[in-house]
C-alpha cells in the first residue's frame, strides 16, 4: 500500500487516496466499503472505484477483465453463448472472491413502455442471476433489481445504442456482512 | 418541503331571477366533432373595490385561457369589443356582443370582502337568443387561489354550453426530469392542469416514477428506488408524508393504481423475475395475487366501478390488453390489433379505455372500447406513452419524448376526437403525467 504508481493512483477512489495518505494498512478490505461504494463504471449505481484493475481479487478487474455485464436480443431474456461465457467468468471470480456480494441489474432499450420495461429488465436480471447460481455461486450472494428503461449507458436513439442497453449488469458490492 | 394553497371556496347559487335553463341555440356537440369553434367574448371582470383590481384582468384572462385552451372556443380579443363592461349590474347591450359575433358573454365582478377573501361573481350570457345562460354565481375563496377560482367559472361555462363536465379545476402529478439522458434526475411535482403553480412533492436522491392520485386526489401513488429497488409509496399530498407499502422482502413493486375505493390498490409484483399482479388494502396491508403466469403482467388499471382490471400482459407472446374480474381469474384478451399494447387505463366514464401502442417504430396513444372494439389511435411519434384522463373523460394527457442523446420528455394533452393535440407547458422536462378528479 505504500509503494504506489502513478498508473494505479489513476484507479483509486478518494476514499483510497485518503487511506493511502494516512497510511492505514487493509485499506482494501472491501469490508471498510459501505453499500453505497459499489463498482460499476457505467452502470446505475455509479460509485467509487475500489482496487486496481491489475489485481485480479478487485472489483475494477471484475468489471474490466472478467467483463461485468451481458447483452440481450431485443424483447428477450435468453442467455446466449457469449453471455453464457461471461457469466461463467464471472461465477468464478465471485467463488474466488467470496468476500464480496453482487447485485444484477437488468436494463432494457427505451423502445417500450415504462412498466414493460421494468418487467422485461427484471427477468433478464433473474436470468443472469439463474446462470450464476448454476455455476455454483450461492443465491444469498446476489440480488437482483430492474431499471428498465431508466438508466441507459448509450443514449442515442437507433439500435447501435439499444443493443449496447438491452443488458444486465453484475455490480459487485460490499460483502456478505452487511 | 412545500406550501400548499389552501383554499376555502363556497360555491354558492346567487340568487337572481329563474332563467331557462340551456335549451337555447347555444350548445356544442362535442360528441359530432367541432369544427368551428364558438366564439366568445370575456371581458376584464369589473372590480367593485380597488382591492380587487388586480384580479379583475387576470381572472379573465386565465378563464380564456381555459376556453380557448380546448379547441372548442374561440376568444374574440378585447379590441373588438364595442360595448365596455363597466358595471356587472348594468343590462347587457346584446347588440354590440352580436355584431362582432360573440355568441357566448362571460361578465364577472371582482372585491376582496372585509377578511381579505377574494368575492367572484359571474353570468354567462347566451347573447344572440338574448339572454343568461344558467344562473349566476359567486364564489368566495382565497386571494392566493385566484387561479382556481377563474378555472371554476371556466368550467360552469364550459359544462353549460357543452352538456360535459368541465376538467379546468384540477390538477397533475407528474415526474419533473433534469439532466442528460444516462444520469436523468427526477422528482414527483405537482401543478394544476394547465402548468401552472408547480411544486415538488419529493426530491431527486432517487428515481422515482409514474406517481398516480387517489380517487379523491388527497394522495398519490408511486415507485421508487429510495432502498436501491423498485417499491410503492404512497405520499399524502397535503402533508407530504410518504410511507412504503409493505411487501414481501426481495420483490420488486411498481405500477400501482388505486381503485375507485381509495383503498384498494392493484400494482406489479416481480419474484424470481416473474411479473404478477396482485392487489393490497393499504389501510390494512392485506394483499392478493391476481395472476399467476410465467408471462409478464403488469400495468393493471380498476374499471370505474371496481368490478374488473384492464392490464399488458405478454402472455400471447407480445404485450396485449386483457380484462379480468377485480377478484382475478380468467382474462379475456380484448387487444387484436398489428403491434404491442401497453399501460391500459380505464375511462373515469367507463366506456373507453386509453392505451400505448407501439407499431412499425412508431408509439401511439389511442382509445378503444372496453370490448376492444372501435380502436383509434390518436398520436403518432417516436415516443409516446402512459395515459391518463381528465376528469371528465373527454381529453388524454400523456408522455412525448424525442428521439436521440437529446431527447427530452414532455407532457402533451389530446382530446379523444384526436383533436387538439398541444404540449402541456413545463418549466423542466415532465413525464408521466396522472390527472386528478375535478377539486371541490
Amino acid at each position: 500500500m505504500n509503494i504506489m504508481n502513478g498508473a494505479k493512483m489513476t484507479y483509486l477512489s478518494k476514499t483510497l487516496i485518503l487511506c493511502a495518505g494516512l497510511a492505514l494498512a487493509g485499506c482494501t478490505n472491501p469490508d471498510r466499503f459501505d453499500d453505497t461504494n459499489t463498482v460499476d463504471l457505467n452502470g446505475a449505481n455509479a460509485g467509487g472505484l475500489a482496487g486496481s484493475a491489475q489485481d485480479p481479487t478487485s472489483p475494477a478487474y471484475f468489471q474490466q477483465t472478467v467483463g461485468d455485464r451481458v447483452l440481450f436480443a431485443v424483447d428477450q431474456s435468453t442467455i446466449g453463448a457469449e453471455a453464457q461465457a461471461t457469466l461463467a467468468g464471472q461465477a468464478q471470480w465471485l467463488m474466488s472472491n467470496p468476500e464480496y456480494t453482487a447485485i444484477i441489474e437488468g436494463h432494457a432499450d427505451e423502445q417500450g413502455t415504462r412498466e414493460y420495461n421494468l418487467a422485461l429488465g427484471a427477468r433478464r436480471a433473474n436470468a443472469a442471476h439463474e446462470y450464476l447460481v448454476s455455476q455454483g455461486v450461492a443465491a444469498s450472494r446476489l440480488k437482483v433489481v430492474s431499471y428498465g428503461k431508466e438508466r441507459p449507458i448509450e443514449i442515442c436513439s437507433n439500435e447501435a445504442c439499444y443493443a449496447q442497453n438491452r443488458r444486465a449488469v453484475t455490480v459487485i458490492a460490499a460483502g456478505l456482512s452487511s | 418541503m412545500r406550501m400548499l394553497v389552501t383554499l376555502l371556496m363556497a360555491l354558492s347559487l346567487w340568487a337572481l331571477p329563474a332563467v331557462a335553463q340551456s335549451n337555447g341555440p347555444l350548445r356544442i356537440e362535442i360528441t359530432e366533432g367541432v369544427i368551428e369553434p364558438l366564439p366568445y367574448a370575456v371581458p376584464d371582470f369589473v372590480s367593485d373595490n380597488s382591492a380587487g383590481a388586480d384580479f379583475g384582468h387576470r381572472i379573465a384572462r386565465v378563464i380564456a385561457s381555459d376556453l380557448s385552451g380546448t379547441g372548442l372556443f374561440r376568444e374574440i380579443p378585447g379590441e373588438a369589443h364595442i360595448s365596455r363592461i363597466t358595471s356587472f349590474e348594468s343590462p347587457v347591450q346584446y347588440a354590440d356582443w352580436k355584431v362582432i359575433n360573440a355568441q357566448a358573454l362571460i361578465t364577472g365582478a371582482v372585491s376582496v370582502d372585509n377578511v381579505g377573501k377574494l368575492v367572484v361573481r359571474f353570468r354567462i350570457y347566451d347573447v344572440f337568443s338574448g339572454q343568461e345562460l344558467g344562473n349566476g354565481l359567486q364564489l368566495v375563496g382565497t386571494q392566493e387561489g385566484w387561479r382556481r377560482m377563474a378555472h371554476k367559472v371556466a368550467d360552469q361555462v364550459y359544462t353549460r354550453i357543452t352538456g360535459e363536465g368541465g376538467y379546468f379545476d384540477s390538477r397533475v402529478v407528474f415526474v419533473g426530469e433534469s439532466g442528460p439522458k444516462d444520469k436523468r434526475a427526477k422528482r414527483l411535482a405537482i401543478m394544476d392542469y394547465d402548468g401552472a403553480n408547480v411544486s415538488y412533492l419529493t426530491d431527486s436522491s432517487s428515481i422515482v416514477l409514474a406517481p398516480r392520485f387517489s380517487p379523491t386526489g388527497d394522495r398519490v401513488l408511486y415507485t421508487s428506488y429510495e432502498t436501491g429497488f423498485p417499491r410503492i409509496y404512497v405520499l399524502d399530498v397535503a402533508s407530504v408524508g410518504r410511507r412504503a407499502l409493505e411487501t414481501q422482502a426481495g420483490t420488486m413493486s411498481f405500477a400501482p393504481r388505486f381503485g375507485p375505493d381509495g383503498r384498494m390498490v392493484v400494482y406489479s409484483l416481480t419474484q424470481n423475475g416473474n411479473s404478477d399482479i396482485f392487489k393490497m388494502d393499504i389501510n390494512s396491508g392485506a394483499s392478493a395475487r391476481l395472476t399467476d403466469a410465467p408471462s409478464i403482467e403488469t400495468a393493471p388499471s380498476f374499471s370505474p366501478d371496481g368490478s374488473q382490471i384492464v392490464f399488458e400482459s405478454d402472455r400471447s407472446g407480445t404485450p396485449q390488453l386483457y380484462v379480468m374480474s377485480a377478484n382475478g381469474g380468467e382474462a379475456r384478451r380484448i387487444s387484436f390489433g398489428q403491434g404491442r399494447y401497453g399501460t391500459p387505463v380505464w375511462s373515469p366514464r367507463g366506456d373507453l379505455i386509453a392505451f400505448t401502442k407501439q407499431s412499425k417504430g412508431r408509439f401511439h396513444i389511442g382509445v378503444m372500447r372496453t370490448d376492444g372494439s372501435e380502436e383509434r389511435l390518436l398520436t403518432a411519434s417516436f415516443l409516446d406513452e402512459g395515459p391518463t384522463w381528465a376528469p371528465n373523460g373527454r381529453v388524454i394527457m400523456f408522455t412525448r419524448e424525442t428521439q436521440g442523446a437529446q431527447g427530452q420528455a414532455s407532457l402533451y394533452s389530446v382530446d379523444i376526437t384526436g383533436r387538439n393535440l398541444k404540449q402541456v407547458q413545463t418549466t423542466t422536462g415532465a413525464s408521466d403525467p396522472s390527472w386528478s378528479p375535478l377539486q371541490n
